[in-house]
């Protein structure tokens, strides 16, 4: 029997014989294949909930810690921070429809809504890449002080995976544009989609602990 | 060889994608989401609670976004028997919940000169 | 031109020691020799296509021994050469910056590049034939995770004549670690080269969490699963939970030492408590990662050889599974003395002496296992009985340890380093050692010569209490831990003389056991049966060595020890379960498997370029290597052609051969 098949994608089914229980066939196990692959994404992100926990625990434990610098409440600026939080809240639910519009079998509409996802992803980083270039200009860098420090990795570690997850989604448009939708580029949408989800989560406790907090 | 197994344990089997989420339940699910933002927003933004009061407001409203996300947008209710997904995210949260609350407990006596 | 050339090298290479210098000589030397035996052989395709683009589980695993049985060699040269000086230290055989960098090295050769990849070696022979599957859930990756290990551990072990070895402990704590404690790029080789073999650490986690839950055998709930493929389990959840924390913790150590940061440093707020926090959330974790399968293994031979079911499945797994759910509540009582108050002490204390429960249930499950059993003891059973008393030991001095007021006059003293020595050797090499005896037939198709064995347990075993025991004493009589140097009036000599002694013993044991594999391979006995110990698993119902698909047809199972039981009705002439008969009369099909891929060692030697230009800070070497990261990662995504058809044709070949040579 063919469930062994662990890799992406897989051409021909044809050629074989039929199996005697039946409901194993090749595209079943393909089935499985894709689920195993989302099950491995799932404890991925679920690393990544302890990876964002210990840089969480720094930021809090050395919140304090200014050295008689700058503290953050004096520099942050919120108006961009609740714009951004705001897109990223809205990418979210973008990146629900494409899987919606998928679901569907619509390609286009699953491309059109993903690159709307993308784009919104991209404004959300712009945003971040002007605060810190702000920062540095108000005399706020990674060395400046052990808050500093915290504050730049936590957030910097956040926006780097969105970073990261717009090249992702990028390769996945041209990749969705060259063979539609299969159970492979599906598997492949979910999991994109799992992951922008977590990103959002994971803003929302840094826009609530770093930042509401920090102003408060 | 897994399907068997999930044939044994589970009867038949779906896996994550297909079938679920409606535009109904992403709607709801975003606009709680902006509600939720909001609450907490406007609650540091005009002072209007003492600080702990805050605190625990905006963290709350953060735990119950994070619920909003979880249950309408990334579907952990309809996930088949067995629940993996769900048993080794309650896993993960424990450990980052002791992750964070250990080390704030433990680093309070250990704290260094600001 | 000349003079910078001689500049840079007087600071790339590490000179001025005749030792080092050997050692480069050797490493030179060596590195010629296998060039030239490759290409003299033309061997240098078969190397690539059969080996370093493999993606099957059983070599992979045997990729991973082999690395893990030359970090044994190097860690414990390391071992010696500590115990040569402590035996003399008038002789100043090390100088100290020399002795800081063995012991250094000693522990993290050991831990991370020895018992984790023996572990790595024994989860991908063993697991997937245990549990009926034809590979891991995700070969590709687990190639690359092996990949990922090889180039973290080379990085590591260049940093001994390239730059400088690092020299702040295995644990590299700050300020010691910082760029202030240590300016030069030994610190940096451990960041990188720990890291980056992390990364695969992590992804051996989640493939093999994926692979159990996901691919087992019809009817194999989980609560017939064989006691490995739990300890197996156990010990993923564990490493997918803690390793984050240290690539966390490593990665804002390297932001300290490159970027300026002030997580860890004395000035700027930063606060070095805390990376000693963080890191012993992974730490302890850590030790139960590499204890955990030792468990499972012990579990399987006891049952094998004492010819019964194992006792106490139930508690057996339960155990394994809340060990690996409260090591991550202990981690402080590995800084008691850092002064964090009595009520944190107190909570850790307990929940150490607690975690000692679920231990000491499975103490006795083995035992009683044994009673009224068939015993027999081959090497792999010796080394299960010889286990036992040992880690028993180390255990109660571990419980003793953590009484946290005691602890405050054991802390860093040999009273500790006997302690987890005795459990990391008792424990987790006696029973990498009694696995890898155990499935070596499984893995080569020969068994290994038993009496080369017994004389290497006996070296082992006795050069093991030699050794250890004394470092109780010293550690009581106030010996700290990590001095090259003290005095002759301290009377602490002869029972340091003593303890050496006993390392080389164990020296001499592994000698015997590089013998014992050469004479079994001279004299090649081929393993004919392919159920060498009468074993209760399934992995012991295919040929030896496994054919690269594993099973021709998909196994049934209907109960524990399914192997063992159907060779017991097989013996009282009753028939199998019907759709067992069936699975087992049905046509040969053609088997689905991956397609071999460069993509991981390529990959992973980008991320060791990409390491090398960090440690030296060299940007253009770094853009290489994250460069050449990003577009092996594009090129995996892009390639959808990566699996093929094994034809009916050649599994029956494959299978003829097998059943031929019984």
């Amino acid at each position: 029997m063919a469930e062994a098949i662990k890799q992406k994608g897989h051409l021909a089914h044809a050629g074989h014989g039929s199996h005697d229980s039946g409901d194993h066939g090749h595209g079943h196990d393909h089935h499985d294949q894709e689920e195993m692959k989302t099950f491995g994404f799932w404890l991925f992100l679920i690393t990544d909930v302890i990876l964002f926990g210990v840089l969480f625990a720094t930021y809090v434990v050395l919140r304090n810690n200014t050295a008689g610098g700058p503290l953050g409440s004096e520099l942050i600026e919120m108006p961009g921070i609740i714009a951004s939080t705001f897109i990223l809240l809205t990418s979210s639910f973008t990146s629900g429809i494409a899987l919606l519009e998928m679901n569907k079998g619509n390609k286009k509409g699953l491309i059109t809504w993903l690159i709307i996802t993308a784009l919104l992803g991209a404004s959300f980083i712009y945003l971040e890449v002007n605060e810190f270039i702000h920062l540095v200009h108000e005399g706020a860098n990674i060395g400046t002080s052990a808050y500093w420090s915290a504050f730049f990795t936590l957030v910097g570690t956040h926006g780097l995976h969105v970073s990261l997850g717009l090249v992702w989604m990028t390769v996945l448009i041209v990749q969705i544009r060259r063979r539609g939708i299969t159970p492979v580029t599906k598997r492949k949408v979910n999991i994109v989609s799992l992951y922008w989800h977590f990103l959002d989560v994971v803003w929302i406790f840094v826009f609530t602990i770093v930042y509401l907090m920090g102003v408060m | 060889m897994a399907n068997h197994n999930a044939h044994t344990e589970h009867g038949d089997h779906g896996g994550h994608e297909g079938g679920h989420g409606s535009m109904k339940s992403y709607v709801i699910g975003f606009l709680l989401s902006i509600v939720l933002t909001i609450i907490p927003l406007v609650a540091v933004m005009n002072d209007m609670f003492s600080k702990q009061v805050t605190t625990v407001i905006i963290l709350i409203m953060a735990i119950l976004q994070f619920a909003v996300q979880l249950l309408f947008f990334m579907h952990i209710r309809d996930e088949k028997k067995p629940r993996y997904n769900l048993i080794s995210l309650i896993f993960g949260l424990v450990i980052m919940l002791t992750i964070v609350a250990g080390s704030i407990w433990i680093m309070t006596y250990n704290a260094v000169a600001t | 031109m000349w003079d910078k050339i001689k500049d840079f090298s007087s600071e790339f290479f590490v000179t001025g020691d005749p030792l080092i210098l050997g050692a480069q000589v050797s490493i030179a030397i060596t590195m010629v020799a296998i060039v030239f035996v490759l290409t003299y052989f033309k061997k240098w395709r078969w190397l690539w296509t059969e080996w370093l683009t493999s993606v099957d589980h059983k070599k992979i695993g045997i990729m991973y021994i082999i690395a893990s049985i030359l970090m044994l060699f190097r860690g414990g040269v390391d071992a010696l050469l500590m115990r040569m000086q402590l035996a003399a230290p008038q002789l100043e055989f090390l100088n100290a910056e020399h002795y800081n960098q063995i012991f250094t090295t000693h522990g993290v050769i050991m831990i991370l590049f020895m018992a984790m990849p023996l572990m790595f070696g024994l989860f991908n022979i063993v697991v997937p034939l245990q549990i009926g599957a034809r590979d891991v859930a995700f070969p590709f990756l687990n190639s690359l995770s092996f990949w990922m290990f090889f180039f973290g551990a080379m990085l590591f072990n260049m940093s001994f004549v390239i730059g400088g070895s690092p020299d702040a402990g295995w644990l590299a704590y700050p300020p010691l670690s910082g760029l202030s404690g240590s300016p030069g790029v030994g610190q940096d080789f451990y960041i990188w080269g720990i890291q980056i073999s992390g990364i695969g650490s992590l992804a051996t986690g989640i493939n093999f969490i994926v692979t159990i839950l996901k691919m087992r055998a019809p009817g194999m709930k989980l609560m017939k699963m064989p006691m490995f493929t739990w300890s197996v389990l156990s010990s993923c959840t564990t490493i997918i939970f803690a390793f984050p924390i240290l690539t966390v913790t490593l990665f804002l150590l390297f932001l300290d030492r490159y970027m300026g940061a002030h997580f860890f440093t004395l000035d700027g707020g930063g606060n070095p408590m805390m990376y000693i926090n963080l890191i012993w959330m992974w730490g302890h974790p850590e030790v139960y990662i590499v204890i955990l399968p030792a468990f499972g293994i012990f579990s399987e031979i006891v049952s094998a050889f004492s010819k019964k079911k194992l006792f106490g499945y139930k508690s057996m797994v339960f155990a394994l599974m809340s060990i690996s759910f409260f090591s991550f509540f202990t981690w402080a009582h590995h800084f008691f003395t850092m002064g964090t108050g009595a009520n944190v002490n107190a909570f850790f204390a307990v929940t150490t002496m607690l975690i000692a429960i679920p231990t000491g249930v499975k103490v006795f499950n083995w035992l009683f296992t044994m009673y009224r059993g068939k015993l027999s003891f081959p090497t792999p059973m010796m080394w299960t009985v010889a286990f036992i008393p040992c880690f028993v030991i180390g255990g109660m001095t571990g419980v003793l340890l953590s009484v946290a007021p005691a602890d405050f006059q054991f802390h860093n003293s040999y009273f500790l380093i006997a302690h987890f020595h005795q459990v990391l050797i008792g424990g987790v090499v006696f029973g990498y050692f009694a696995g890898l005896y155990y499935w070596w037939p499984k893995m080569f198709g020969f068994k290994l010569h038993e009496g080369l064995g017994k004389w290497a347990f006996w070296f082992w075993n006795i050069g093991f209490y030699v050794c250890f025991m004394p470092q109780y004493a010293l550690g009581l009589m106030g010996m700290t831990r990590r001095f090259n140097e003290y005095n002759f009036d301290m009377g602490w000599q002869p029972l340091n003389v003593v303890s050496t002694v006993g390392g080389f013993l164990m020296g001499i044991a592994f000698l015997f056991q590089v013998w014992q594999i050469a004479h079994s391979i001279k004299f090649y006995k081929k393993e004919k049966t392919g159920d060498t110990w009468d074993g209760r698993t399934l992995e012991w119902s295919i040929p030896s060595p496994a054919p690269m698909y594993n099973f021709a047809r998909t196994p049934i199972v209907t109960e524990q020890d399914d192997w063992w039981e159907k060779k017991q009705r097989r013996l009282r002439g009753e028939a199998d379960a019907p759709e067992v008969v069936q699975a087992e009369q049905a046509p040969l099909e053609p088997i689905h498997m991956p397609r071999n891929s460069g993509v991981p060692f390529v990959m992973s030697a980008f991320w060791f370029t990409a390491g090398f230009g960090f440690v030296w800070d060299w940007k253009w070497m770094i853009v290489l290597g994250l460069g050449g990261v990003i577009v092996t990662m594009l090129v995996r995504s892009f390639t959808y052609n990566t699996d093929y058809y094994i034809p009916v044709e050649e599994i029956e070949r494959t299978e003829a051969a097998a059943r031929g040579a019984h």
